[in-house]
């Protein structure tokens, strides 16, 4: 599993805009480079990352080999109701990372 | 008149080629833009802290012939290693010389957990080095300069001020002479080695001192040190010993 580093306010005030960071771990090979023996180095991105609050997608992105390595996400988002939200990240395998974090709303 | 221009012109010239006063040292921070310097600041969106976090993770898990984890001996790292990152480059009796901190982990490796020494460069290693040196953060580098280590930082310092490679240049002529001016479109920093490992957006990775030192030296079309060569060792520990007393910033981000 890479290592993944969330910021997100533990307590909000219902209808507050709250920002939400996330970094992840993850070499974000292009495709493109050549590697010591003159082979290229196959692809392997992160190619699609998704935010739900409460099973309701809050924010998506299509990830690009453009996107340096270890893509660090920030957004924002209107603090409903206490919950979870849930991070996930899919690379090029077909792999899925999860992360939960608990917000409390009040 | 002509005398005093002479005078006048030497005088500048001794001035040029004078180490920085200690008021005038800046880290690389301050060279950084301000993006840069607000991705160090924010543990959250510092990549370098990815590689601390797997650190702390390779501290805690048992390895090599005897089975024993980094924890086992040195306990909890937050105490036990604090301020320790901030003293290497340090003396090795056993070897006669000084030892940079990922010579020592590599050394502890091999000598109490019975396991081989990490590769240069891997991100294990380099996870383990930004773990314990984090510990040090904010803590001013207090290399010593005792009778033991002051051959070898008058070692470095020979080879710092040493023109060197198809380009002739010493690291003085650029990092003493003429720090703050720019070179292409970067600008040159003081060659203070605050924050290693370090996060080097042109990396897109952590890397080491020696890392850099060797970027350095392919720039000015050197010959690099192999990676933990005597005179990398004793180059780190002059750099260390010009910056003592400024603070520890690992993981520092660096375009």
């Amino acid at each position: 599993m890479a290592r993944v580093l969330i910021n997100l306010p533990a307590r909000a005030k219902r209808g507050e805009l709250i920002e939400i960071k996330t970094l992840i771990a993850h070499p974000m090979e292009t495709g493109y480079r050549l590697g010591p023996t003159g082979g290229a180095i196959p692809r392997d991105i992160i190619n699609r990352f998704t935010c739900t609050y409460n099973g309701e997608e809050v924010f998506r992105a299509e990830l690009f080999p453009a996107i340096a390595a270890n893509p660090f996400i920030t957004f924002f988002t209107v603090a409903t109701e206490s919950g979870e939200i849930v991070f996930s990240w899919t690379d090029d395998h077909g792999n899925t990372q999860t992360e939960v974090r608990q917000i409390t709303v009040e | 008149m002509r005398a005093l221009v002479l005078a006048a012109v030497a005088a500048a010239v001794a001035a040029a080629a004078a180490e920085i006063a200690p008021q005038d040292r800046h880290s690389g921070y301050d060279f950084a833009g301000p993006d840069t310097r607000a991705m160090q600041d924010d543990d959250t969106a510092n990549p370098g802290m990815l590689g601390v976090l797997q650190g702390e993770t390779l501290w805690a898990a048992k390895t090599g012939a005897a089975g024993r984890s980094c924890a086992d001996c040195h306990g909890d790292a937050r105490t036990s290693m604090k301020g320790v990152a901030a003293r290497y480059p340090a003396f090795e009796p056993a070897l006669a010389r000084p030892l940079d901190l990922e010579g020592r982990i590599n050394r502890c490796r091999s000598e109490h957990q019975g396991a081989e020494p990490l590769a240069w460069e891997s991100a294990d290693l380099l996870a383990l080095t930004a773990f314990v040196a984090y510990q040090s953060r904010g803590l001013p580098i207090m290399v010593r300069a005792d009778a033991e280590l002051r051959p070898f930082v008058d070692l470095g310092s020979a080879l710092f001020h040493r023109r060197q490679g198809q380009l002739n240049l010493s690291c003085s002529q650029c990092h003493d002479d003429n720090w703050g001016k720019r070179l292409a479109g970067a600008v040159i920093p003081q060659a203070h080695p605050t924050g290693y490992p370090v996060y080097r957006l042109e990396w897109q990775s952590l890397g080491s001192l020696q890392r850099r030192l060797r970027n350095c030296m392919i720039g000015v079309r050197a010959e690099p040190y192999d990676y933990s060569a005597p005179e990398a060792v004793d180059l780190e520990l002059y750099l260390m010993a010009r910056a003592r007393g400024m603070p520890l910033e690992t993981p520092a981000v660096r375009p």
